[in-house]
């Protein structure tokens, strides 16, 4: 009003102030522990440690994990987008919800649950068994694990493929179809590359969680199975080691970044587009 | 407009005052460490391990001396040395191992205990157990045992038809998904070594790199790594073998008749968790009157037939009132019989080689 500039100062104060505390400070910090030894000398050991053998494999376990889960999650979510996107408008609300439900409930305790359902003589293995259905064995083991991450991030990629596809005007489909495009066609050359966006918001709303995961991991993983974030609690709640800890953070935020990029790329993109 | 703005300016400063205040916080405190002012404080914070307590007891002391409780838990040791290394202050009394109250000695983060001001649990600890305490306390000065037990083998005697007296069982492959064990360093690392006769506490890198190289050869075989759970799988049918401490054996068997608990024949770790006060506690004068309570038979017989742990009470163990517990070999085993050790502190680089193993045998 008397002056715009000062008044949006004043009023983005708090944010400013809750991000310089809770995000930029910590941030620093994990900064200078990852590039610092015990005695607060620099050094690169700490993010170069990711090449020894123990941490290397529980990356590339973590990597591959989260991928496939990522991909399973965008072959189921993307067609539920498509069917949603078609269907009428009261029942689109009603399917959102579905969907949504289940995060209103804790994340672990809905972990926690799968534990109970997978166990050897737990819920799913009994119903079998009554069945005389062979029982499944999957709990403490890779697979356990990537249902974990597919169940607790599904919403995730469904959210953002569902707002994309939507978007896309239905006249564009309607001109292709009239121009000759075939149903496969239509879906390859103008459904996926217009909701590009939002396929690429997914993905890395799913991948960036279930790569630095390390609940999941310990609970259907039985301790067994030691992902990247795994490690990575274990030197600052078990060894008490910052600096080692803060150095593979370090590490993990290389791949955060580069998600980043992608997706903000994508996004200039689509805005000159 | 303005005003407003100046508020807001002087919250931003002042909550980042406060940032800077708290984080000086932590390393002034040092200096008005271990006087244990009697202050009238009617609080007191207590770090126990993970269902280690009759609940109703934290109650009665409260009614009983107006202080009030907080009562926080920690699920292995080493998990609990972080959160007391970062603040000191931040808790009154705690209940560690044995090694791991010798780290805290050596580090000078525990009181000195005026033993003045602890005549029932002077009187009803047993003999043995201080003696056995001289092992990480010597000379008894930071410490009041709470707990005590071995750690051994808990099997289904229905789905295990051997003879389970050796810790080798646990390499058997026709248990193969089936077997149990601790996922903590020390407790895991001990049963191999333990199993090929070298010392629970050795630091000779052949000997742990063999112990490292067996354990990575029988993850196959392990249905997973667990602490308090292990408890839980054996009493649902879930296991056939699991490395447990006594104390949950007695629990697990009033759940599942079917479980048996043995101490191997090569020998088994011997373990004291004991009461000790941080040396920058704020509520010294309630941390000793809780010492004190827990070490009333009375109390310490409710604590054990709640948690089922061994007490080193005598005059609880004289209340208790089942005479097959109050002789139980499990609760009450003859130590002469078996070969035991004690855990002790291995100093920094010690500590440090048991994580790289551990880091090892984790990420196989």
């Amino acid at each position: 009003m008397f002056n715009s500039r000062k008044a949006s100062a004043g009023l983005s104060s708090p944010y400013v102030a809750w991000m310089t505390i809770f995000i930029i400070v910590p941030l620093l910090m994990v900064f200078y522990f990852g590039l610092t030894d015990a005695g607060g000398a620099f050094t690169f050991a700490n993010v170069a440690s990711i090449a020894s053998p123990e941490h290397l494999k529980s990356l590339l376990l973590a990597l591959e994990l989260s991928f496939i889960s990522t991909v399973i999650c965008f072959l189921i979510a993307y067609p539920l987008a498509l069917i949603l996107a078609h269907s009428r408008i009261s029942s689109q609300g009603l399917i959102i919800t579905i969907f949504i439900l289940p995060m209103w409930m804790n994340f672990l305790l809905r972990t926690m649950a799968w534990m109970t359902l997978l166990e050897g003589t737990g819920v799913i293995n009994t119903i079998l068994s009554f069945l005389h259905l062979p029982t499944q064995h999957i709990i403490n083991t890779p697979a356990a694990i990537v249902l974990g991450m597919v169940y607790n991030f599904l919403p995730f990629m469904i959210l953002p493929l569902y707002n994309a596809v939507s978007r896309i005007d239905p006249a564009v489909i309607e001109a292709a179809r009239d121009l000759g495009a075939g149903r496969f066609q239509t879906l390859w050359k103008i459904t996926l590359p217009l909701s590009a966006g939002g396929i690429i918001s997914g993905v890395t709303m799913v991948f960036i969680p279930a790569l630095t995961t390390f609940a999941i991991s310990t609970l259907l993983g039985g301790s067994k199975v030691l992902l990247i974030g795994n490690v990575i609690e274990s030197y600052f709640m078990l060894s008490y080691d910052v600096h080692l800890g803060s150095g593979l953070s370090l590490v993990l935020m290389v791949f955060i970044i580069i998600n980043m990029v992608v997706s903000a790329v994508s996004d200039a993109k689509e805005q000159t587009d | 407009m303005k005003g407003y703005q100046r508020v807001l300016s002087t919250l931003v400063l002042a909550s980042v005052a406060c940032v800077f205040a708290l984080g000086g916080c932590g390393s002034n405190t040092s200096g008005s460490a271990g006087t244990g002012e009697a202050s009238a404080s009617k609080e007191l914070v207590v770090f126990n391990w993970a269902e280690y307590i009759d609940p109703e007891v934290i109650t009665e002391f409260e009614e009983e001396t107006g202080i009030t409780v907080v009562y926080e838990e920690f699920s292995t040791n080493e998990i609990m040395y972080p959160l007391l290394a970062q603040d000191p202050s931040a808790y009154d009394v705690l209940c560690p191992s044995d090694y791991m109250i010798s780290k805290l000695i050596e580090q000078d983060m525990l009181l000195e205990l005026d033993m003045e001001k602890l005549p029932t649990a002077r009187e009803q600890i047993g003999e043995q157990y201080w003696k056995e305490s001289e092992g990480f306390d010597p000379g008894n000065k930071y410490s009041v045992p709470y707990c005590w037990g071995t750690v051994g083998i808990l099997y289904n005697t229905t789905m295990v038809d051997d003879v389970v007296d050796s810790w080798s069982i646990l390499w058997d492959e026709k248990y193969a998904g089936q077997i149990y064990m601790q996922d903590s360093v020390r407790d895991l690392l001990m049963v191999p070594l333990m199993m090929k006769g070298y010392s629970i506490n050795t630091l000779n890198e052949n000997e742990l790199e063999e112990a490292t190289q067996m354990l990575i050869d029988q993850k196959p075989l392990v249905q997973g790594y667990f602490i308090d759970q292990v408890r839980d799988k054996m009493i649902g049918g879930e296991g056939a073998l699991g490395v447990i401490y006594s104390g949950e054996a007695i629990f697990t068997q009033r759940e599942n008749p079917d479980l048996e608990y043995v101490i191997p024949k090569e020998g088994t770790n011997v373990w004291i968790d004991s009461w000790v006060i941080s040396k920058e506690a704020k509520n010294v004068e309630n941390a000793y009157a809780w010492i004190e309570f827990m070490s009333r038979p009375e109390i310490a017989v409710r604590n054990f037939e709640y948690i089922t742990y061994s007490t080193p009470n005598e005059g609880a163990r004289e209340l208790i009132e089942d005479e097959d517990i109050k002789n139980s070999e499990i609760a009450f085993p003859d130590l002469s019989k078996y070969k035991l050790e004690t855990f002790l502190y291995l100093g920094e680089e010690g500590d440090k080689l048991y994580n790289d193993y551990w880091m090892r045998i984790k990420s196989e």
